[in-house]
């Protein structure tokens, strides 16, 4: 009876393994065809869909159109799996034939639906993910980022760690490409004593374990990269242990904005992150979209939500600029890498490897002049910072 | 410092391991008594989550939610048992996988029906939201304490229960052999009904607990269930005194393995090759735990049937 039972276990598993994903197409043409492939369920929801409602809302700016021609946003979600993210990716590049695509917020995601969009010869815009592979040796003419390379964020917080004069600081980053490239970055630039350093899964929402071993690594700061849900969790537990008397909390700005701020509240006063982007930003392109984006959605966007707005406005310059000729790829890829659209950042531009130089900045957490716990920029990191890993990349021909 | 992290390490192992009980008790018990596989009951507990949570929320307490959760998803339980799971009895296991699998499938798109696909955030209540000094430098949060005691007294009175009480008879009566009670008149649909209720509370309960720790969110009950299946089969199918040992075991050994292993293989590799081997083994650490009881006692360790 028990190796039945265990038999059928295992079956079930495999099957359950087997029958997790599907989702529904519709199709036109004359039109542009963007795929919004990203994380719409589980703890990297809220990503996924800030991602979403900015590219949305950067569209409805433009009238519903890109470069004149009206916009099919067909939206899917990755559920953060690699797998079922591919299968989705193939269905769009191949049936659907979408012209763009943009959306994935895991980079585990982002390097399983690279090969299948590159393949299609089909732009892919990301609004977050960043892997150092596609920056550096795998680097692809297909490819851009209008957010940042991975690392960028977590260079800004390692310099500032360093410049604060911190000398043993605690490391804790999910194990998947994007927290490896997160703590390689952080160590670019912090030179102190590393008092531990620890990955865990990407899945993991309870990090007991992982704090225990903080509070015996004797560090005097700790620096995570833990996006969203993961987020939440650690910052709540980590108060809730007592930590925070004894050590100061780093993170960069995913770990540190709206969506964190919103669950956890009170005890992130004070936290310093580093972003690319900050709704205080005084430019008026950015004005408008805080101001729009609070009217349509009833909150304050995310740095996630500003990378979806810009990545929408970076493909209608795009199409403006080939007059709607996608099928001239050359022209296209031309017209991208210019980069000629006001970013809510301010300055903005492409790198050689489709990745961007632009400016890295400090924030903290505070209460504002109405009282609400957000983000106010005190400085600048870096100006006009590029990746580490440009070097790496040899550009192929399209 | 070392005795402080070893300490901290057992507590953290005790209070996962206790949650994987409440969790493997209806597991076992079902299983045992009833030769059921229900691969439902992850989402049993992901059902009496979402109940405690927007409970808690709607009525501003906690405990308020906790209690009205339970009771909830214990109804829910016995009116799964009624209407479907009854008819599945007479079945072969693969009909019962594949008609539990068929709830569980259910259960995530009424889920993401009613509550949408984001997850929502059940905070502690704010008394237990704290750190409590144990030891001069030495403080644990309180949630977590709090989480052993419920686990502690839960196991404590479901072990009364089994021992002490004419139900308890029945229940061990069914799990070491189920055709002598069904002659010597035992009323087994009621006792399959009062079982399969009560395997629910728990689920409920271990969901409202871990909520605050964890996320409540669609497909919470998959991984843990696979994790609660490991514990009935180290402890032996239909035994609650296997199902807390087995829930012991699987717990501090998956704490103390995240804390370990990486620290062993840093001496041994260094940084680089452990940061990717050490999470990476210290994740299958429970299957080969898993793996070596079984080679040793196939049965598990407190088989029920004689």
């Amino acid at each position: 009876m028990k190796t039945i039972g265990l038999k059928s276990l295992h079956f079930t598993l495999t099957a359950a393994a087997a029958l997790l994903c599907l989702a529904g197409p519709v199709h036109a043409s004359d039109k542009v065809k963007v795929g919004m492939l990203s994380t719409l369920s589980g703890p990297g929801a809220g990503l996924g869909i800030d991602i979403r409602d900015g590219f949305n809302l950067a569209l409805k700016h433009a009238g519903g159109k890109f470069g004149g021609l009206p916009v099919e946003v067909i939206v899917a979600d990755d559920q953060a799996k690699p797998d079922a993210a591919r299968q989705t990716a193939d269905r769009l590049v191949k049936q659907e034939k979408v012209d763009f695509m943009t959306g994935v917020v895991f980079s585990n995601v982002m390097l399983a639906v690279g090969k299948p969009i590159f393949d299609s010869k089909t732009f892919y815009i990301s609004a977050n993910a960043g892997p150092s592979q596609y920056a550096g040796a795998q680097c692809n003419p297909y490819f851009f980022n209008v957010a940042w390379q991975n690392d960028n964020l977590h260079e800004a917080v390692g310099k500032t760690v360093q410049d604060k004069g911190f000398k043993k600081v605690a490391l804790l980053a999910p194990n998947y490409p994007a927290g490896k490239d997160a703590l390689a970055g952080f160590k670019r630039y912090f030179k102190g004593q590393i008092a531990s350093e620890a990955y865990t899964p990407l899945s993991q929402l309870d990090y007991g374990a992982e704090l225990s071993k903080m509070r015996a690594s004797g560090a005097d700061a700790v620096y995570i990269f833990l996006p969203g849900g993961l987020g939440i969790n650690f910052i709540k537990q980590f108060v809730g242990a007592g930590l925070s008397k004894d050590m100061t909390l780093f993170g960069p700005g995913f770990s540190a904005d709206e969506d964190v701020i919103r669950a956890v509240g009170e005890p992130m006063l004070g936290m310093f992150n580093s972003s690319q982007w900050a709704h205080d930003m005084q430019n008026p392109v950015n004005k408008r979209f805080v101001a729009d984006f609070q009217k349509d959605y009833g909150r304050l966007p995310t740095l996630y939500a500003s990378q979806g707005y810009d990545a929408a406005r970076l493909m209608d310059a795009a199409v403006r600029d080939v007059k709607g000729k996608l099928d001239d790829k050359t022209a296209l890829r031309k017209a991208i890498a210019a980069a000629k659209f006001e970013s809510v950042r301010g300055a903005f531009k492409f790198n050689t490897n489709g990745y961007p130089i632009q400016d890295y900045y400090l924030r903290v957490i505070t209460k504002d002049a109405q009282g609400r716990i957000t983000n106010r920029t005190l400085s600048t990191v870096f100006k006009d910072h590029a990746d580490a890993y440009v070097g790496e990349c040899k550009m192929p021909a399209l | 410092m070392t005795g402080i992290l070893v300490l901290e390490q057992s507590l953290n192992g005790l209070q996962f391991g206790l949650m994987l009980f409440l969790l493997a008790a209806g597991l076992t018990l079902v299983f045992g008594i009833m030769d059921m596989i229900n691969l439902a009951h992850g989402s049993i507990y992901m059902i009496g989550a979402y109940l405690i949570a927007s409970m808690a929320l709607a009525s501003g307490s906690f405990w308020l939610g906790l209690a009205l959760g339970i009771a909830a998803t214990a109804a829910i339980g016995a009116l799964l048992e009624l209407t479907v799971l009854r008819r599945l009895y007479q079945r072969d296991h693969l009909s019962q996988v594949l008609g539990t699998f068929a709830i569980l499938l259910m259960s995530n798109e009424v889920v993401r029906m009613v509550w949408g696909s984001q997850p929502i955030a059940l905070n502690p209540p704010a008394a237990l939201a704290g750190p409590v000094a144990l030891l001069p430098g030495f403080s644990y949060p309180a949630y977590r304490l709090f989480i052993i005691a419920v686990g502690l007294a839960a196991a404590g009175l479901l072990y009364l229960m089994v021992t002490r009480t004419r139900l308890g008879m029945q229940v061990r009566a069914g799990a070491s052999n189920r055709e002598m009670a069904l002659a010597m008149g035992v009323d087994v649909r009621r006792l399959f009904t009062l079982v399969f209720a009560m395997g629910a509370g728990l689920c409920a309960l271990a969901g409202g607990m871990l909520g605050p720790l964890l996320a409540v969110q669609v497909g919470m009950g998959e991984s843990i269930l696979i994790l609660a299946f490991v514990v009935i089969v180290i402890g032996g199918i239909g035994s609650i005194r296997g199902a807390l040992l087995g829930a012991l075991l699987v717990g501090v050994v998956d704490t103390a393995g995240r804390t370990l292993i990486p620290y062993v293989f840093e001496r041994i590799m260094g940084p680089d090759l452990a940061a990717n081997a050490g999470p990476a083994v210290a994740a299958i650490l429970i299957y080969v735990l898993m793996a070596a009881v079984l080679f040793f006692k196939p049965q598990g360790l407190f088989p029920a049937h004689g």
